[in-house]
């Protein structure tokens, strides 16, 4: 890569950074909304 | 037409659908990622004129098309859902949002990381530059104001209008490069007289291109099952605070 | 034009004042900090001055924004204004010229006096007053359009701020731009402009989301 190396990983990296943020993000908020859907539905908190 | 449509905009429909798609695009994402990767990171030639840096661009370039079209992406997702009351398009739009900010975050990134040794300096205030760092302004305030309305119905409403107003500064973004003249290149890929980058380099940035436009579907197609259950979520709240 | 000077008094008497007399007071803390901040270096003072009066004027304006329709729309006013005789349009420009007359109007006329503490020539000073008085207008006009997205939304102030600075970047610029020590004629126009286009757009956006918000 040359003298640039520290730039050119360094970008991938971020980027890689912020889209695994992203999808780590999105993955445990399905699983926090879905245990709460079913417990939820089955009645086990009667209050919000 | 419209009956197909209405069945699959069903939200019922759409969760069964998109729960059978959703494995398999995201199998396709992570191996179209990692081919684009190989591809960009050690297949590609370097630039005669930009040498080695010109790796940068296959990430820079292709997150800069998605953060426009993303938000393109929201504005028509939030007419379709202004007037043909398609409930579906609203949680599209809400779903878009998130990724088109992080590839905005990126542009912003690569964009420093390229010009720190191009230029000679992390940041300049030009047109275009600028106007991407707005752009990000506007995806912030666009979830900013979908999370603080309480009703979707209304936090629809409004956030959709905001990206319709939004929506005008896009086109400025995209021909601000040719208003101010800047240090900024010109275009280079989309321009009517055909590209005038050389096929070895547009390969791996076309590739790098429909990897994360992939990768951008799923997420959008997993945002919004979760935005359907939050809305589920909160239907039950509703409904057992009033019983 | 009886009912809507009667709208303006109500508008300007009624809530704008106290917000604009904020603004004032911010205003002036902002010109006193500055020489704190940056030294009191005569020449760095005068360089700086147009675009930190215009930025201090921006953000005073986004005080009284909270308060153009969220008020009028909890109590049932707003719903009796859009069912009166006057279109609501004219209803949203008599808020946003209160809203100018309270909180941006007095700005442009300090912005003189300020001026000249912050070592700009008077002949400077009045540029500043003058592309002030042109450009911020568009400040009010965009302004509405923010606090009428945000009337449902918690902290709502804060949230309208965010909204309504990426619109109201052309005005600051064209402004301070109009503001420097020549005194630029084609962007003093543009900013006035910016003020006409915004004069054309804004009431009509703004009361198209008051109404859907109204029929919901």
């Amino acid at each position: 890569m040359g003298k640039y190396a520290v730039f050119i990983w360094s970008s991938y990296g971020v980027s890689c950074a912020v889209l695994a943020g992203l999808v780590i993000a999105t993955i445990a908020q399905l699983y926090r909304q879905r245990r709460l859907l079913r417990r939820l539905e089955s009645g086990s908190i009667e209050r919000p | 037409m419209t009956p197909l449509m209405n069945r699959y905009a069903h939200p019922t429909h759409f969760m069964r659908v998109s729960g059978i798609a959703l494995p398999w695009l995201a199998a396709a994402s992570v191996i179209a990622l990692v081919v684009a990767l190989y591809v960009a990171l050690f297949v590609a030639p370097e630039d005669y004129l930009q040498g080695q840096t010109v790796r940068i661009m296959f990430l820079h370039v292709p997150a800069a098309w998605l953060a426009l079209g993303g938000y393109v992406a929201i504005a028509i997702a939030s007419v379709t859902g202004w007037i043909w009351k398609r409930p579906l398009a609203d949680v599209a739009a809400r779903a878009i949002a998130p990724t088109g900010a992080c590839f905005t975050l990126i542009v912003l990134l690569t964009g420093s990381l390229w010009g720190k040794p191009m230029w000679g300096t992390w940041w300049v205030w030009d047109a275009r530059l600028t106007s991407v760092a707005i752009l990000l302004l506007l995806y912030l305030g666009y979830i900013a104001l979908w999370n603080a309305i309480e009703e979707p119905s209304l936090a629809a409403r409004a956030a959709g209008a905001l990206a319709l107003i939004g929506v005008v500064n896009v086109p400025v973004i995209h021909f601000s490069v040719s208003w101010w003249n800047t240090l900024h290149q010109p275009a280079s890929v989309l321009r009517l007289d055909g590209p005038t980058i050389h096929p070895a380099l547009l390969v791996p940035l076309l590739l790098m291109f429909a990897a994360l436009s992939l990768l951008m579907v799923t997420i959008t197609l997993a945002r919004m099952r979760l935005e359907i259950l939050r809305r589920r979520t909160r239907m039950l709240r509703l409904r057992s605070a009033q019983a | 034009m009886k009912a809507f000077a009667a709208l303006l008094s109500r508008e300007f008497g009624g809530s704008q004042l106290g917000a604009g007399g904020l603004g004032v007071l911010f205003f002036l803390a902002v010109v006193v900090l500055l020489p704190l901040g940056t030294g009191p270096d005569a020449d760095v003072l005068a360089r700086i001055a147009p675009g930190i009066l215009w930025i201090a004027a921006l953000l005073a304006s986004l005080l009284g924004l909270e308060s153009m329709f969220r008020e009028d729309f909890e109590t049932g006013s707003l719903e009796v204004m859009a069912m009166s005789a006057l279109p609501l349009e004219v209803v949203v420009l008599a808020k946003c010229l209160a809203h100018w007359l309270a909180c941006l109007l007095p700005l442009a006329a300090l912005s003189v006096p300020c001026g000249l503490l912050l070592h700009l020539s008077a002949n400077e000073s009045l540029n500043v007053a003058i592309a002030m008085l042109l450009g911020t207008p568009a400040f009010s006009l965009f302004g509405s359009i923010g606090a009428a997205l945000t009337l449902d939304a918690r902290r709502g102030g804060l949230l309208a701020l965010l909204l309504v600075l990426p619109l109201s970047m052309p005005p600051l610029i064209f402004g301070s731009l109009a503001s420097g020590s020549e005194g630029n004629v084609p962007s003093l126009l543009l900013g006035a402009g910016l003020s006409l286009g915004a004069l054309a757009v804004a009431p009509f956006l703004s009361s198209a989301i008051l109404w859907a918000r109204l029929r919901a």
